[in-house]
């Protein structure tokens, strides 16, 4: 464990939303923290919390019928209930965000220089010419070639990926120490995506600037994570190095994951290993194992909530089930390969 | 555009030939009506003409200035030149008013929506949208000019000859007039707002540090006023064509809607007619400048140019 | 290249020799989309060259997968293909028929043989019909059920496709996004076609849903006996579903060819390109592997450069590749590329940006 001081440190982050159906529960208890310089990447399908969890982190969770427990510290500032003036620093100059989807994330009528002017001034006295400048810098960095011509274009007149660079170079505009990507490839082409990612592990080695990488593709996760966290249903229920994720995986969720990723370098030789049944509706989870109705190697140990221990992984690898370090081993190779259940015939 | 004007026209004249008892030969020829005399009308009018040729002579007439009124000889374009300095004074001062207030209270209660405030601002709107202009214009008159003399009841003074005065009589129309519009507008902005406080964005410029005050105004409000704009552009060009004419009306101020007005009631076609299509021309003159707005607004609209992006 | 030579080309490009005619022949297929403009009248100022001469084969029985970026013109492709577009030129038979004069009647019996899949499992199903109606309209359509029988059939369909008989009478909005693929799987399959296209069939769904639809995919076809045309942009599906991949870049198709032969060697750069861009879920594979990768954008499908398409984009261009449109050529048995520098035949370089199949770490 490293002595320096975390980054951040995210301690049993709840955030429920109050629907007409009943209480919500989009994040179910999430901790973590996040080194200098580090690469963590947080995982799950659609509903598991990730996207609430980073939004949330950011004080951009604001729904009036949210209900937010929890602390979230940056360097040791609490940052949840922090004041206005406290955000407004912090956002920028130490947390900065990007999103998904670049064609929305940037607003159409201002030119994309501008905006990332508009960046800067809001957190420096400088003028614009300077401003300007500094954007235009920026752009080159990250790889948007013509930046001196494009600076004074709009965002509809950048391609996809060229957008999410300027969304790129508008988060770096402050020299942030953490860059928060929810899902920044997910709506871009492959050969694009690519472009991105290899930005991004270099601003992480040249700058040391943490990343901490909101996706739903093992694949993203392969290639520039140093830890992962594994989330299901508003729950981390692995958490893990690298290699410790994808190579000793501890929890049955973790394993029908890989198993039913289809591989550019496997032929198919047999059918992929699924998960049953559909990921759980999250108003009135039942208590317990939020997985186990789809988990069949469920026993009745797990209708009580396994916590987030080391059990059968090594140091700092943590999990959420029940089953003994043993029997994961055996239950986890399916067909020689890492899966969830022997598929049907 | 031309051709949109050319079927206006064409529209209008039928209608006015199809009205029964519309015969303007009959209107003409007044109480002491006889068949001679009827037939000399019918011939010195053209009323005994195939319609085209009729509709052709009026339009004529229009173009060259020569159109005169059935019932009163007066030139009608005379008429027109004299009404538009006061519907013109009445559409400016209103528009500014209307347009302050309905951005003010359409900010205001977007901010907080479901306050109290926002609740109030609804109530007043949903008055102003509902309320029959011809009966507020009676309540305030009453009240403001008749029971008490606050104001003056009606009339028009020419801004060069007294700009205060001039101001003074047209305080309650401008009130009357954008009442409603405020209420429109007003709710208009308050559901784009709501909407565009949704929007990536504005989740976006709050990530970069902005303080929500910047948010609010250059990100949310900025964009939310572009559909405003459209429709204001729509709604001043009908006005400035003569569409005040209950307001015109019920204040006595002799404008283009008083004018059209009366016209109506005595079903006196020329007028009419020319009327309507000044009317018509300032919609599409106005239609005109706001797609050019709307391209200066949203660059995604820029004329001429075809659209970036993926197939 | 004439329209005979193509077609000889289009046929040997196959895989399956000796198996006569194909079941759907595409022959030098262009789709265009004209760029209109103007004030007062629409010129036509330009035109998306979505589908650019594309010639393809389908076999009875095969799986062809159809792989490429934005602007390639894959879906626009399926879409003329079952003449929900009206091809610019080129020929389409079905059966042995020639599908592209057709008028709609003409077509309904092809139809018949011929359904889609959607890609988005939320806008391709009518939300103000109940699921019952969604899957029987077909059948009703072409008169082939009625009454209490249909109801039978979409109620055999609905549980064939892992859904509940009851299920009829819902509404789209109650399922999820993989429910909903599955009702489009079962609309798709009540008329028991020959051949289905698939536009993207899993591309909007989570993970582990996208796995259930793959392995269902797969059971219906050996069940049902069908031809599948699956177009995906994730390289992965691809190589678990199809027997045969054309990769198509900007319109045309650039390499096609078995599935294991363009993935272990690619010939085409733009494959190859494209095979490292996607990053293997295997941490050390993916640290291990050779990359080629390629910088600046996709050129848009209105204006693309002459020639080669792709020599704008490519780390071995040359002066001929802006001017000489390369041909598809037979490198290896059934596997055709079109480029003048090719990786991996000959004495050109060699690449692998797949590492083989290779057992995994655990």
């Amino acid at each position: 464990m490293s002595p320096a001081p975390k980054l951040l440190e995210v301690d049993d982050l709840r955030v429920k939303f109050l629907t007409e159906d009943g209480m919500l529960t989009a994040v179910d208890g999430v901790s973590f923290e996040l080194d200098t310089g580090e690469v963590l990447a947080i995982v799950g399908e659609s509903g598991c919390g990730k996207s609430v969890t980073s939004q949330t982190m950011m004080g951009l969770t604001r729904s009036p019928n949210a209900r937010i427990e929890g602390s979230v510290k940056y360097k040791s500032e609490e940052l949840l209930d922090a004041p206005d003036e406290v955000l407004h620093r912090i956002r920028g100059e130490e947390l900065a965000m990007i999103f998904q989807d670049p064609i929305s994330a940037l607003n159409p009528v201002y030119k994309v220089g501008a905006q990332i002017v508009e960046a800067i001034q809001a957190h420096e006295d400088v003028s614009d010419e300077i401003a300007k400048r500094r954007a235009t810098e920026l752009m080159a960095e990250v790889g948007i070639p013509d930046p001196a011509r494009r600076v004074d274009e709009y965002p509809h007149e950048f391609s996809g990926g060229m957008r999410q660079r300027a969304m790129i170079a508008m988060a770096l505009a402050l020299e942030p120490n953490v860059l928060i990507a929810d899902e920044p490839t997910t709506a871009l082409d492959v050969t694009i995506q690519a472009q991105i990612l290899r930005l991004l592990k270099r601003l992480n080695e040249d700058r040391g600037l943490a990343v901490i990488m909101v996706t739903h593709d093992l694949g993203v996760v392969a290639d520039i994570a140093d830890r992962v966290l594994v989330m299901y249903a508003g729950r981390v229920v692995e958490s893990g190095s690298l290699d410790q994720i994808f190579y000793d995986p501890q929890h049955p969720y973790t394993w029908g994951l890989i198993g039913s990723i289809t591989r550019l370098d496997r032929p198919p030789t047999h059918r992929l290993a699924q998960i049953k049944g559909q990921p759980p509706s999250l108003i009135g989870l039942p208590a317990g194992c939020h997985f186990r109705p789809r988990c069949p190697h469920a026993f009745d140990r797990c209708t009580e909530p396994p916590g987030l221990e080391v059990r059968g992984g090594g140091a700092g690898h943590e999990d959420r089930c029940w089953l003994s370090a043993e029997k994961k081993k055996t239950l986890r190779v399916v067909e020689g390969d890492i899966g969830l259940e022997a598929p049907a015939a | 555009m031309i051709f949109v004007l050319f079927a206006i026209s064409v529209i209008v004249f039928l209608i006015f030939n199809v009205i029964p008892n519309g015969s303007p030969a009959l209107r003409i020829c007044g109480k002491n009506c006889n068949a001679a005399l009827l037939h000399q009308i019918k011939i010195d009018f053209g009323f005994n003409d195939p319609i085209y040729v009729q509709y052709f002579t009026m339009m004529k007439q229009i173009f060259t200035g020569t159109l005169v009124s059935y019932n009163s000889q007066l030139n009608v374009l005379d008429q027109i030149k004299q009404g538009i300095p006061i519907t013109f004074s009445l559409c400016i001062g209103a528009v500014f008013i209307w347009m302050t207030f309905a951005v003010f209270l359409g900010y205001v209660s977007a901010i907080k929506p479901g306050s109290f405030r926002d609740r109030a601002i609804t109530v007043v709107t949903a008055i102003g949208i509902s309320m029959p202009s011809f009966f507020l214009g009676a309540l305030l008159l009453y009240y403001l000019t008749s029971k008490t003399s606050i104001f003056p009841p009606g009339g028009y003074v020419g801004f060069l000859s007294n700009p205060l005065d001039w101001a003074y009589h047209l305080i309650l129309p401008w009130f009357t007039l954008a009442f409603l519009f405020i209420g429109i507008y007003c709710r208009l902005l308050r559901s784009n707002m709501l909407d565009v406080m949704n929007e990536d964005y504005v989740r976006t410029a709050r990530a970069k540090g902005l303080t929500e005050r910047q948010v609010r105004i250059r990100h949310v409000l900025r964009n939310s006023m572009v559909p405003i704009v459209t429709l204001f552009g729509l709604d001043v060009g009908a006005l400035i064509g003569g569409g005040a004419i209950i307001i015109e009306f019920v204040y006595n101020l002799p404008g283009v809607g008083d004018y059209a007005a009366t016209s109506i009631s005595n079903l006196d076609l020329p007028p009419i007619m020319a009327i309507t299509l000044f009317g018509a021309f300032f919609i599409v003159l106005f239609n005109a400048f706001v797609d050019i707005a709307y391209a200066y607004l949203d660059p995604r609209v820029r004329l001429g140019e075809s659209a970036e992006g993926a197939v | 290249m004439s329209a005979q030579e193509a077609a000889a080309k289009a046929g040997v490009a196959t895989g399956q020799d000796g198996q006569g005619e194909a079941l759907l022949e595409i022959t030098n297929l262009v789709k265009h989309f004209p760029i209109k403009s103007g004030i007062f009248f629409d010129r036509e100022v330009g035109a998306v060259r979505a589908v650019d001469d594309v010639s393809l084969s389908v076999h009875e029985g095969e799986t062809v997968g159809l792989v490429g970026e934005s602007g390639c013109g894959k879906s626009t492709l399926c879409r003329t293909v079952v003449k929900l577009l009206a091809p610019t030129s080129g020929s389409i038979r079905f059966e042995g028929a020639e599908l592209a004069g057709l008028g709609r009647r003409d077509m309904r019996p092809h139809r018949r043989q011929m359904q889609m899949i959607f890609q988005d499992p939320y806008a391709s199903l009518n939300p103000r019909k109940r699921v019952g109606q969604i899957v029987g309209e077909p059948l009703k359509l072409h008169k082939m059920a009625s009454g209490a029988q249909l109801k039978r059939q979409v109620q055999e369909l609905l549980v064939r496709v892992g859904l509940g008989a009851e299920h009829y009478n819902r509404f789209p909005h109650e399922f999820s996004g993989g429910q909903r693929q599955r009702i489009g799987i079962a609309r798709a399959l009540a008329l028991r076609p020959k051949l289905i296209i698939a536009d993207e069939p899993v591309s909007a769904l989570d993970v582990s849903i996208q796995a259930q639809i793959i392995n269902l995919l797969d059971d219906l076809q050996d069940e049902f006996k069908l031809t599948y045309v699956f177009v995906a942009h994730d390289l992965g599906v691809v190589r678990h579903v199809a027997d045969r991949v054309a990769v198509m870049y900007l319109g045309k198709i650039v390499e096609i060819g078995p599935a294991s032969d363009v993935y272990e060697n690619p010939i085409h750069p733009y494959t190859v390109s494209l095979l490292s861009a996607v990053p293997i879920p295997d941490p050390r594979a993916n640290r291990d592997r050779q990359q080629v990768m390629l910088e600046g954008d996709v050129p848009s499908p209105a204006n693309p450069p002459s020639a080669c398409r792709f020599h704008t984009r490519c780390p071995r261009a040359t002066d001929i590749c802006s001017e000489v449109e390369p041909e598809l050529i037979e490198h290896r048995p059934d596997h055709w590329a079109a480029c003048h520098h090719p990786y991996n035949v000959g004495g050109g370089p060699k690449v692998e940006v797949v590492p083989g199949a290779k057992d995994n770490g655990s």
